[in-house]
């Protein structure tokens, strides 16, 4: 991870060894924020695993907040998805 | 709202693609994100199970995170391989490296939770995260084989080399560690090779842990896709003929034709079994009686596993592997102070 920004509003973060995959789902939870005036994402070139990934706030909110915030809620969607599958999974099983 | 939660095909594209429900678009839509009300909303059907195919609904949630659990399973889940053949005699017509490209192919019954990676520069290899694998086969005549027969089946002893004939090689203390496993590979009758008599193969292969992304010989699904819902209406009654061409244009038992009051009338049994050929809009008549849609966040997948793990497995250690790069960089953030 690399950041460097213009001032506390607005950040560009290097991930490495990252793409498509972790970028356009987090690009989409820190897009649900609502603190968040522009996110994005990038891959800078296709043989470099690299992505960059942007996030400027409205307000005086420091952009690393909502880069946190959208790792957390990702985990936690995550984490329920599982919940949900493994439950579907056992119910399934048992009716079977 | 149209526009909120259907993807519309028309007969030259496809509109509403991309999701517009972001904080600040829509007046008078709640679009924060609000981690209960997704919960509420969200939900997995199984449809089937099989013993190598998986095929499951997710409802509720957005494109971006679908397609993630679709790119992990095809390229981030690890499984074991074949990835260094040491070959000691081949005599077969099956040059070394082809051979050897046709042993990592192989899907191996060894669950890869229980290996470690290998350390990059590390040749040898320790008991933790290699396998080792031996496979020594020769050909020869067999005496007792009639006089004019042609076929190899009596004539030869082993001339067909299949993936039955690899043996696991315990290495170090791999016996005391897996007292009852049996890694073999999953398919007991892929053909490896040919041989005539006097040629003999005998090599000894290291399987190590690797990912999808590195070599897809690693991927340990056969394939993992997911499709939309699909979301017909008839936007006006259609009747005898036209019922019965439009039956025609979509796949079988999307549409079904009802006898009311002596009249024939089309109406829309099951959409999820439509592939969306959109034969539709080829005939003038049926054009724009039909909107064929497909509902945004219901996501139909169909997961099919070679045999390593058990699709629901792959599902939940996709899962997880998201969760796993998630805390890698709330990690680092952490630890790095920013400036």
């Amino acid at each position: 991870v690399q950041a460097d920004g213009t001032d506390g509003n607005c950040i560009t973060f290097v991930l490495h060894d990252e793409d498509h995959t972790l970028g356009n789902s987090l690009r989409y939870m820190v897009m649900k924020n609502p603190d968040v005036e522009f996110c994005g994402y990038g891959i800078v070139h296709p043989s470099e695993s690299k992505i960059n990934f942007r996030i400027q706030t409205r307000g005086t909110l420091p952009a690393v907040e909502p880069f946190r915030k959208g790792l957390n809620d990702l985990m936690g969607v995550c984490q329920h998805v599982l919940n949900t599958f493994e439950r579907s999974m056992k119910e399934y099983r048992a009716q079977r | 709202d149209e526009m909120r939660d259907r993807v519309v095909l028309g007969e030259f594209g496809v509109r509403n693609v991309h999701t517009t429900d972001f904080p600040g678009n829509y007046p008078g839509y709640e679009d924060a994100w609000d981690q209960r009300r997704f919960e509420e909303a969200f939900r997995v059907d199984i449809i089937r199970e099989e013993e190598s195919a998986l095929e499951f609904d997710m409802v509720g949630i957005d494109a971006a995170i679908a397609n993630a659990f679709r790119r992990i399973l095809l390229a981030e889940v690890p499984t074991m391989a074949v990835e260094k053949v040491f070959v000691y005699n081949n005599t077969s017509i099956v040059q070394d490296e082809i051979l050897a490209h046709r042993l990592g192919l192989i899907p191996i019954r060894a669950d890869p939770r229980l290996f470690e990676y290998r350390n990059q520069g590390d040749e040898e290899g320790t008991e933790i995260d290699t396998l080792q694998f031996q496979l020594k086969i020769k050909c020869s005549r067999n005496p007792q084989a009639a006089k004019e027969s042609s076929d190899p089946n009596e004539l030869y002893f082993n001339h067909k080399v299949y993936s039955k004939h690899m043996t696991w090689v315990p290495l170090g203390n791999q016996t005391e560690l897996f007292p009852d496993a049996d890694f073999r590979p999953v398919h007991d009758d892929i053909l490896l090779a040919l041989l005539r008599p006097g040629q003999e193969i005998d090599v000894l292969m290291h399987c190590v842990k690797g990912i999808g992304k590195d070599h897809a010989k690693f991927s340990p699904v056969a394939t993992a896709s997911y499709r939309l819902l699909p979301d017909i209406t008839l936007l006006q009654p259609i009747e005898d003929e036209a019922a019965e061409m439009l039956q025609k244009c979509f796949s079988p038992g999307v549409i079904e034709i009802q006898n009311i009051k002596g009249k024939k009338v089309a109406r829309v049994a099951n959409a999820r079994l439509d592939t969306f050929s959109r034969e539709v809009f080829r005939h003038e008549a049926l054009k724009n009686l039909v909107r064929l849609a497909r509902v945004r966040n219901h996501y139909i997948f169909s997961v099919e596993s070679t045999g390593i793990l058990p699709p629901d497995v792959l599902v939940s250690e996709a899962i997880k592997i998201l969760m796993g790069k998630c805390q890698r960089f709330l990690n680092e953030l952490d630890s790095v102070p920013m400036e």
